[in-house]
């Protein structure tokens, strides 16, 4: 039963089921970690990917994955990852997170290694670290670290398709070009699976489940100019917020510094960790002004936001004085066209320069998101009760970008995005077999329950008129980069915020022109609309919510940290569309809390 | 700088590829009259892009828009290539700019072929590292410089399948004959000093079809958008085979 275009609507009685034991929506790093681990276990499993799984933007990842293996420095420490990541947080990251991140990643990384990822190695023959932006040894005080593993400055890529492979070995259940529309709810406010779509044939599905993981990645979509890949549109996101579910630090939206400019492609932070630099129209080593100790490798948000300084004072680079240059020709051909192969592709394509002679343009773009679905360290997804208390979904998880277990806090450092996947991926699979082991009883959704979930579906497929999808992701990409950028005030917000909300009621009457069935990649666009929608607005309210400036959120009429108020998440339903605050965990259980201090680099 | 040649591109003559399997029409090809800014040297996805904004119901694959996950194979005035990281200024002839799907694999709709058999028979060489050293999970296994350095031009494959759909002897034989991208990924693990299962992977490609196939016609080198050389992976099994056989 093929969606086509002469308007019958779906519903429960005429749609096809298809059960599993978890579903996971998503192949990148993250999902793909999670449906390896159940794939072991032996659990009836699917990934349902609205791309081939090697096309997930995980792949585009550079630099590394950080983590304390003690191959550059045998002394390394995890607790002085935990201390980086904490600071590099400023301090909102939940510290019994990062502490089981950066504790576990080691076994972690092994095992990758261990499933054949071809890491660079050291001359010992171990696997090869570099420095990346806010590391340090000794808790801050003993210098900049090299902490962050490599494969050249093609990490993602080895990493992604290594995962593939593993998952091809033990038989994972791909449904590659699946694309997932709605989560279903049964009565208790328990998720039993989701509503998808085969692309290729247009025969929609209930997947029934009794562990579904939202690993849908980032939503970097939602700004004009951005790293991310054209899929980022926060399906997960999307999906959680119109299931009634809350996210957590939505305003916190990292600006990678070098993107290329004109284009928003990145090239790696890992360029400033072999030695490169910043320069300005002077040709000065301006962060040396910024961030006195670790000048060009302090972290993102401080970096970002200096560049922009910089250009918006008339010292930009360029005809229209809008980019700075990424000095790395002094480094020599050999480490340049060694060591960053990726990056010297990227730059003769993009910006028509090789880095080992000329430096590269470049401008903040925005990156990732720190903010997402909240979780605990198992990946199982967090509302809270009327009290504000947490309160555990049955049969929801998140890992990945689109979670928020909360290791990044309000800035994520280079390098800890990869380990998040990996480790938070896993932890989601190992807690769905050990639920399964124990046994996990979930009550049948009614019709009227799975009707409900497929109202949007319904919607696109019967219009009849309305509005332009592409239109409006236009002016709202356009809404968000002009309002929600690099530096924020609340008359921008509040602006922005007005605009987002009409484009909301103009998405909720857009038109699906074509309504063929096979591989309607239309339909597929303005289903992702909705999801971009979802997350914008989320991340419109809260930024304006959070009256402070910490991390990658900066405000010109609050330009300082406001721990008495604000040493906590922001939690936001789409429903109230209401911001509340939750409680920042404090509580690792090895070490002592690291308290907040001034955050300087 | 390429933007130059660019630059005298007003607006382009655009042929895209058409077919839509439920529709009695014949696959046919498309025409647009496409306006191309003139400061920018625009990618090939680029312009598809804008063709969709005035046809929406064009299908094509994209992903990443920057070259590295491989979903926008296609096949770019006569070359297969990828649509994110193919300029204007190197594909554009006379103004005209014809798009067709990969050749050889079965297309489902418009631009969009089916992989399924690419990617069986990349998954027929074992692409998964396979080793009977000792592994301890709390460290690596060890690998020097050296070793690791065998793999480069190996690993770095993105599955966009712009090699084998360029290869007479796939579009012969795509279900005995494994092509060049799965060859390479057979080779990669080949050399992986990691990996101990080389007899095992030779005897598996020993027939008459998987490997032998490659008559060194060299179109997949000539097409990869990452500069790898399959063939070159190719002669190293074919030699590892003639040993072997001796």
């Amino acid at each position: 039963m093929a969606m086509n275009g002469k308007g019958t609507l779906l519903d429960a009685a005429s749609l096809p089921v298809k059960e599993f034991d978890g579903i996971i929506v998503g192949g990148g790093g993250s999902g793909m970690m999670a449906s390896l681990q159940l794939a072991k276990s032996g659990l009836n499993t699917a990934v349902v990917s609205k791309v081939f799984p090697t096309r997930s933007h995980t792949v585009s990842a550079q630099g590394g994955i950080t983590c304390s293996i003690q191959s550059a420095d045998p002394d390394d420490d995890w607790r002085w990852h935990m201390y980086d990541t904490v600071k590099g947080s400023d301090f909102i990251g939940d510290q019994d997170s990062i502490e089981y991140m950066c504790k576990e990643g080691p076994e972690a990384i092994f095992e990758l290694e261990n499933m054949g990822l071809p890491f660079s190695r050291t001359d010992e023959g171990k696997i090869y670290q570099r420095a990346f932006g806010g590391q340090s040894k000794d808790y801050g005080k003993g210098g900049q670290a090299e902490r962050t593993c490599a494969a050249a400055d093609r990490t993602g890529h080895a990493l992604l398709h290594t995962l593939f492979q593993a998952n091809v070995k033990a038989g994972t259940n791909f449904l590659s070009e699946w694309f997932a529309v709605d989560l279903v709810k049964n009565q208790n406010d328990q998720v039993v699976g989701v509503i998808a779509f085969e692309i290729e044939s247009g025969e929609p599905f209930f997947l029934k489940s009794k562990a579904t993981v939202l690993a849908t990645g980032g939503a970097g979509r939602i700004y004009q100019t951005t790293s991310n890949a054209l899929i980022n549109t926060g399906d997960g996101t999307g999906m959680a917020l119109r299931a009634g579910y809350p996210v957590q630090d939505m305003e916190m939206w990292q600006f990678h510094p070098t993107g290329i400019h004109g284009h928003g492609t990145l090239v790696t932070e890992g360029c400033r960790g072999e030695g490169g630099y910043l320069i300005n129209k002077d040709g000065e080593r301006f962060m040396e002004r910024y961030a006195p100790n670790y000048k060009d490798l302090a972290s993102r948000d401080v970096v970002a936001r200096s560049m922009f300084t910089e250009i918006l004072e008339g010292r930009g680079c360029g005809p229209d004085a809008d980019h700075v240059f990424l000095k790395l020709d002094h480094l020599g051909p050999e480490i340049v066209h060694k060591r960053l192969p990726g990056v010297t592709e990227l730059s003769k394509r993009f910006a028509h320069v090789d880095p080992a002679e000329h430096p590269i343009p470049v401008v903040p773009t925005c990156h990732y998101a720190m903010g997402g679905i909240p979780t605990n360290v198992h990946g199982q997804v967090i509302s809270q009760n009327p009290d504000g208390t947490d309160k555990i979904i049955d049969g929801l998880y998140a890992a990945g970008e689109a979670a928020c277990v909360s290791v990044h806090g309000g800035n994520r450092l280079g390098g800890n995005s990869l380990l998040d996947l990996i480790v938070f991926g896993r932890s989601a699979g190992l807690h769905i077999e050990e639920t399964f082991k124990s046994g996990i009883e979930l009550d049948n959704p009614s019709s009227g329950d799975i009707d409900y979930a497929l109202r949007n579906l319904n919607r696109v497929n019967v219009s009849q008129s309305g509005e332009n999808f592409v239109e409006v992701k236009k002016d709202l990409q356009k809404t968000m980069q002009m309002n929600f950028g690099v530096f924020r005030t609340e008359e921008l917000m509040v602006n922005g915020i007005k605009e987002v909300s009409n484009l909301r009621e103009k998405s909720q009457n857009i038109h699906l022109a074509d309504k063929s069935s096979q591989f309607n990649t239309a339909r597929v666009e303005a289903l992702e609309l909705l999801n971009l929608i979802e997350v914008a607005e989320a991340t419109a309210i809260s930024a304006n919510e959070r009256k402070e400036s910490r991390g990658a959120h900066s405000r010109e009429d609050y330009p300082e940290r406001d721990d008495d108020n604000w040493l906590k998440h922001s939690i936001y339903y789409a429903d109230s569309k209401q911001v509340s605050k939750r409680e920042v965990n404090f509580r690792p259980k090895q070490v002592q809390a690291f308290q907040p201090i001034v955050r300087t680099y | 700088m390429n933007s130059i040649a660019a630059n005298e591109i007003k607006t382009l003559k655009l042929s895209i590829y058409r077919y839509d399997p439920l529709k009695k029409e014949k696959p046919y090809m498309q025409d647009f009259d496409i306006d191309i800014p003139l400061e920018k040297d625009l990618m090939v996805l680029d312009v598809l892009m804008l063709a969709k904004e005035k046809d929406p119901s064009i299908s094509f694959r994209r992903s990443c828009r920057e070259g590295v996950c491989g979903s926008d194979g296609l096949n770019i005035n006569g070359k297969n290539g990828l649509g994110c990281i193919t300029p204007l200024s190197d594909a554009v002839r006379s103004n005209k700019l014809s798009i067709r799907p990969l050749p050889g694999l079965p297309v489902i709709k418009d631009l969009i072929v089916d992989m399924k058999q690419f990617v069986d028979q990349y998954k027929k060489v074992k692409p998964y590292l396979i080793t009977d050293k000792k592994v301890d999970t709390r460290e690596a296994i060890p690998q020097t410089v050296q070793e690791r350095e065998k793999l480069d031009g190996l690993y770095e494959c993105i599955m966009c399948g712009c090699c084998s759909t360029a290869c007479p002897s796939f579009w012969w034989n795509p279900d005995k004959f494994l092509g060049p991208a799965a060859l390479l990924q057979a080779y990669r693990f080949i050399a992986d000093s990691r990996d101990t299962a080389t007899e095992e992977r030779l005897e598996q490609l020993e027939d008459a079809f998987s490997v032998f196939r490659c008559h060194g016609i060299m179109n997949c080198v000539s097409v990869c958008p990452k500069g790898l050389n399959p063939t070159k992976a190719i002669g190293e099994i074919k030699k590892m085979l003639v040993k072997r056989a001796l």
